[in-house]
């Protein structure tokens, strides 16, 4: 627990130097510590990061073609304390968890939009956006010991050989990749909206970088394939993306070309969350996640009934 | 042949093979044996030719539907109402 202490202690004596107010720990993933000093948050990355990409991150997020798009850091430094690296941005006001209801579809699809058609190289140097390497990641911490865990692995056998692997490509495989090569951010979701001077902002940069932007889209496409996103919601966000111009998808007709591998990797990343997640707390599955391993049993038999089409 | 109606005269017309019998007084028809089937056939058999085109299906409520692999449709919209599930509500919101 001192280690964490000793985290906490400085990021608020960080805090305090660009923030106004005491700093207070907020709530956020396991491996990653955020302290708020009123105006500022101060973010230690999760355990592992390393510096040269987020460097370049940083870099790239002060650029001003990405203003008003994507949270820009109070300072580009990255420091280093207790072996984590520290960044210090702006406090917005996120999505009220209790009012998912509330969520600005919207304005996110607006926002990914512009992202997306910010060119990649008017920016400085990025790294490749995550995304499709944390698939793999999130399934490799199933032991396959569950039906359920083993439904999540067969999917994304199924998947595997349109994903980055050892001897693979990012982005390699049979799939459409008309969009590889483009600015993507690389993790988004409703978390990574905040409101800032009164306006929607997307924040995080740390999975930002050159990819398909489709990637972008996998989440909420995932869930709307699965049932458990609104159809309405789905297809005002998808309209507002469109109108915005968003070119990780047709302007009209079918977006499912693009989306498909990236919203099936998304459905077996998530499924593999859930059961890692119940397995931990030895509990079930509850009804959203058995929607999700439902999914991935749809997957499987999708994916095989591609395979054994007969190609001439 | 006098109308039984009102006892005036009443002319004969043939239309499409019908033979009609009308009342130059009061108007009135009267039909010879089986001409008001024929007649009854004869208007299905226009109003097939002639119907309107089926209107096309309306659009989704809500736009496209999910891919081949998504949720199956009679289920589909069932999972609405778990909305302040944890889960649901956690996955939205994060990595």
């Amino acid at each position: 627990m001192d280690e964490i202490d000793d985290l906490i202690g400085e990021l608020g004596r960080i805090g305090l130097r660009y923030g106004d107010a005491p700093p207070e720990v907020l709530p956020t993933r396991p491996d990653v510590t955020i302290v708020r000093a009123g105006s500022v948050v101060v973010k230690a990355h999760a355990p592992g990061a390393e510096r040269e990409p987020l460097e370049l991150r940083m870099r790239a997020v002060r650029h001003p073609a990405l203003r008003g798009i994507l949270l820009e850091p109070v300072t580009e430094e990255v420091a280093e304390v207790c072996g984590r690296l520290v960044t210090v941005w702006p406090t917005g006001v996120p999505v009220d968890h209790d009012d998912p209801d509330s969520a600005p579809w919207e304005a996110s699809a607006r926002l990914l939009a512009r992202l997306h058609a910010v060119p990649a190289g008017a920016l400085p140097p990025l790294p490749a956006a995550g995304g499709p390497a944390r698939v793999g990641k999130t399934v490799s911490r199933l032991d396959g010991g569950s039906a359920a865990g083993r439904v999540v692995l067969r999917a994304f056998d199924s998947l595997a050989p349109f994903l980055p692997g050892p001897g693979r490509d990012p982005g390699a495989g049979p799939g459409p990749r008309n969009g590889a090569g483009l600015l993507a951010h690389g993790d988004w979701h409703m978390g990574q909206m905040v409101r800032l001077h009164g306006e929607w902002i997307i924040l995080d940069t740390d999975d930002l970088g050159v990819g398909d932007p489709a990637w972008d889209l996998s989440r909420p496409a995932a869930w709307f394939a699965a049932g458990l996103l609104e159809p309405a919601v789905w297809h005002r966000f998808l309209a507002a993306y469109r109108a915005e111009g968003g070119c990780a998808v047709p302007m009209d007709g079918e977006p499912w070309e693009r989306l498909e591998i990236p919203a099936q990797a998304m459905t077996v990343q998530l499924a593999a969350a859930a059961v890692a997640a119940a397995e931990r707390a030895g509990r079930g599955l509850d009804e959203v996640e058995g929607v999700l391993i439902d999914t991935c049993q749809r997957i499987v038999q999708f994916r095989s009934a591609c395979h054994s089409v007969p190609t001439q | 042949m006098q109308c039984p109606k009102c006892r005036g005269n009443m002319r004969t017309y043939e239309r499409n093979g019908v033979h009609i019998d009308q009342c130059d007084g009061c108007r009135g028809i009267f039909l010879d044996y089986g001409e008001l089937e024929t007649l009854t056939r004869m208007e299905s058999q226009w109003s097939q030719q002639h119907a309107a085109p089926p209107p096309p299906p309306p659009p989704p409520a809500h736009g496209a539907p999910p891919p081949a692999w998504g949720a199956p449709a009679p289920h589909y919209g069932g999972h609405y109402g778990h909305h302040r599930q944890r889960s649901w509500v956690g996955m939205l919101f994060s990595t």
